[in-house]
């Protein structure tokens, strides 16, 4: 997560005790490392390479091993390519593969990240913005659970949900995956501090003074403020939901429902039945094809994304 | 045949008898009992059409679904193919407990046979008929399917045992392929001092394997009546084959690899793993999963206990079942008996599966099938006579699913740790005993 770092890094601080008289220094800025180009440390070099080799080995051994066939897979190196580039059969052959079942995991998989993601940000701007601009009995309580939500994690709450869902006769309909999907406590946490501190109360007023309707002031002066923090929810709750495994794993039954990952499963498990067929390279291409959504979605909001995260970080 | 239990796939057994629980009142059994079904009605059944739902991921059953629409036009059938092992397993006993979308049809491994067929999870089909196909069948997969007058699947495939051996290794050492478990003990030792990064075998410890085993060596560690069982694994095979495989284990012979992974694959492929004791339907597995040593691999006869002695066993193997909460009753056994028995048996073959029906077994055509992944041998000779020569009073638990669910924890510490082989069995037998007392069977 360095993302972070550097959106903080980048905004302007004014060094506050510059120019005060009197003022006890306790470091004096030299001119050659400003904030803005702070001093190089060599440890700190080090240990971010080894960060990025870490964390982006594993996509260049994932992208190397799509273009290798099952033989290839087995014959050559992980790091480097095999004799044959099969990037494309293998591409077209995941397509085909069974009747083409992987396009319609990845049209479920759609379906739940634009309902259940979507609704869930929805949710948290909603109740975000309403704990943050309105006052009412009952409000520490519900911070309190909000927070104690946060630190309980989904999978602990899947086998309760499956347990009530089965008695509700949701299951294996894709509500099962899309209902638990909507509630994200993180998301309303963050919803809630970033409409704190991104809209001014006096604006609220100055709206209800001109006799917009509460509708009309959420929606024409809150939402495009909230703008930000928005789309950093959306990245998260889309995030979630386009990874999750475990909920859809004991949810659905029918393989018609199944998304991306409990898809890609089933074909690596293939590998360990008598008579399956084995198709690694299906199921790494594939991977691959999975991840290509969520890469373009960061890199298309990574300016949201990190105005976003940094809101609320500096006291302006 | 499934290798990997992981403890998630407990969790959910569990979260599955915890459905049970929750759902269990509104059991009714309102089944036709034991009216024969004449094959007039299963005709009419089947003119008059319908859809049957198949849950099942042998993989060969896909034309024999299509060929099946085909001769009956009016018949729609639904197969789900996306689950196997433990997660299919996991879906079936759900779909039991919730009373609600239980398929028509659904694939059951043997070891896994006698734990639905006693929960009442399954139908009855000798009342279709299916108890004159008995003669039809290799003794093995028909005893794994019956229980006394009642039977509660048709044998789809067979898994008799042979050893796959990696020739290109034996020969590039001058090491002769071992015909008894002695020599392969030996082999085992030659191999490694030839070439240290040459195993006899891969075994990290495999349920499956290891009961294989101790079938063929004589050892009868389970025996069952009724909700009788007794565990017992002290007996003179089971000793057999702990002395055998103990040095294997304590001289570091054994690639500690898992089987069925991709590390697996690689090591059949790429000569670390020199052979394979396992059931008869590996060939179509070699030549999707190791399609890079196509030519270097044979079959030979498992190794025997004494030499001449031809006693084998089975490893793996399935049934397709018709679960009693299932509907379509009649197109449903009409298309296992197709699939089965019928014309089915042919297209399967012709695919790659091994038949568990004696005349495909022993036709000429198919004892002459030249393999080309093995040079050109004709390994269905060695395969049908294993078939015939596995004893048929092997009997499973009717809680196996679990007991090999716990095999790692208890045998396979032998693997890992200084526990003897032996020892790491008495675990395992008291473990079960204990399941088996706490899900209300008496159990010695």
């Amino acid at each position: 997560m360095s993302t972070p770092l550097t959106a903080a890094a980048k905004t302007p601080t004014t060094p506050a005790a510059g120019s005060g008289k009197g003022t006890p220094r306790l470091r004096t800025p030299s001119k050659k490392h400003t904030p803005g180009r702070p001093k190089r440390s060599v440890l700190l070099t080090v240990l971010t390479g080894l960060m990025l080799l870490y964390t982006v080995v594993p996509l260049i051994w994932l992208v190397i091993s799509a273009t290798k066939t099952q033989e290839g897979l087995a014959d050559s190196s992980g790091l480097w390519f095999a004799d044959d580039f099969a990037l494309w059969s293998n591409i077209s052959d995941t397509f085909t593969y069974n009747d083409g079942i992987f396009t319609r995991w990845l049209l479920n998989t759609l379906l739940y990240v634009v309902l259940g993601a979507g609704g869930a940000t929805f949710l948290a701007i909603l109740g975000g913005y309403a704990l943050a601009k309105f006052d009412f009995p009952g409000k520490r309580g519900v911070f309190a659970t909000v927070i104690g939500a946060v630190a309980v994690p989904g999978t602990a709450l899947a086998v309760p949900t499956f347990l009530m869902f089965s008695k509700m006769g949701l299951t294996d309909t894709p509500w099962a995956v899309i209902l638990p999907s909507l509630v994200s406590p993180f998301g309303l946490y963050l919803m809630w501090v970033f409409a704190t501190e991104a809209i001014p109360t006096e604006l609220l007023e100055a709206a209800r003074v001109d006799g917009a309707s509460e509708a009309r002031t959420f929606f024409q002066v809150a939402l495009p403020l909230l703008a930000p923090g928005i789309v950093t929810v959306l990245l998260f709750t889309t995030v979630a939901t386009w990874n999750n495994y475990f909920l859809p794993l004991i949810m659905l039954k029918d393989p018609d429902w199944y998304p991306l990952t409990l898809g890609l499963s089933a074909w690596n498990s293939q590998a360990e039945t008598i008579g399956g067929d084995v198709i690694f390279n299906l199921v790494i291409t594939g991977s691959l094809l999975t991840i290509v959504p969520l890469i373009a979605a960061f890199l298309l909001l990574q300016k949201y994304w990190q105005s976003g995260l940094a809101a609320g970080s500096v006291k302006e | 045949m499934r290798k990997t239990t992981s403890r998630l796939m407990r969790g959910i057994a569990v979260l599955s008898v915890l459905a049970l629980g929750a759902t269990a009142c509104g059991g009714s059994d309102d089944s036709a009992g034991s009216e024969p079904v004449s094959g007039d009605d299963i005709t009419a059944a089947l003119e008059k059409g319908g859809t049957i739902k198949v849950w099942a991921w042998e993989p060969t059953l896909k034309t024999v679904a299509a060929d099946f629409e085909k001769k009956y036009p009016k018949v729609k059938v639904e197969l789900v193919a996306e689950r196997s092992g433990d997660k299919h397993y996991t879906a079936l006993t759900n779909a039991i407990s919730a009373e609600k979308g239980v398929p028509d049809v659904a694939q059951v491994e043997y070891f896994a046979l006698s734990q639905y067929a006693l929960t009442k999870g399954l139908t009855d089909l000798a009342p279709y008929g299916a108890d004159k196909l008995k003669d039809k069948y290799t003794p093995g997969p028909w005893n794994a399917v019956s229980e006394g007058d009642a039977v509660y699947g048709l044998p789809m495939d067979s898994g008799p045992m042979a050893m796959f051996y990696n020739k290109t290794i034996f020969d590039k050492h001058k090491i002769a392929v071992p015909t008894t478990w002695d020599e392969y003990v030996d082999a085992a030792r030659k191999l490694q001092k030839a070439d240290p990064k040459v195993f006899i075998a891969n075994d990290a410890g495999d349920a499956g394997f290891t009961t294989s085993m101790l079938w063929q060596a004589g050892s009868r560690p389970y025996k069952v009546d009724g909700t009788n069982v007794k565990v017992d694994f002290s007996d003179a095979g089971a000793k057999k084959y702990t002395d055998t495989w103990q040095p294997l284990i304590d001289e570091k012979l054994l690639a500690p690899i898992t089987g069925w992974t991709d590390d697996w694959y690689k090591g059949l492929g790429d000569g670390t793993i020199a052979t394979l004791t396992t059931g008869a339907w590996m060939p179509a597995n070699f030549v999707t999963g190791v399609p890079q040593a196509s030519g270097d691999w044979r079959a030979a006869p498992m190794p025997a206990w004494t030499k001449g002695d031809k006693a084998s066993a089975e490893n793996g193997g399935s049934s397709l079942t018709l679960p009693e909460l299932g509907e379509n009753e009649e197109l449903a056994y009409a298309f296992v008996e197709y699939a089965n028995s019928g014309a089915g048996v042919q297209s399967r073959i012709k695919e790659g599966a091994f038949p568990a029906t004696k005349a495909e077994l022993e036709s000429s055509e198919f004892q002459n099938t030249e393999f080309e992944y093995f040079g050109g041998q004709k390994a269905n000779e060695i395969f049908a006579e294993s078939a015939a020569n596995v004893s048929d009073d092997w009997s499973y638990l009717p809680f196996q699913q679990y007991a090999n669910s716990i095999f790692n924890d208890t045998v396979g510490k032998a693997y890992v740790s200084n526990t003897k082989l032996s020892e790491g069995l008495k675990s395992w037998q008291d473990a079960s005993v204990k399941y088996g007392k706490e899900q209300g069977f008496t159990v010695e």
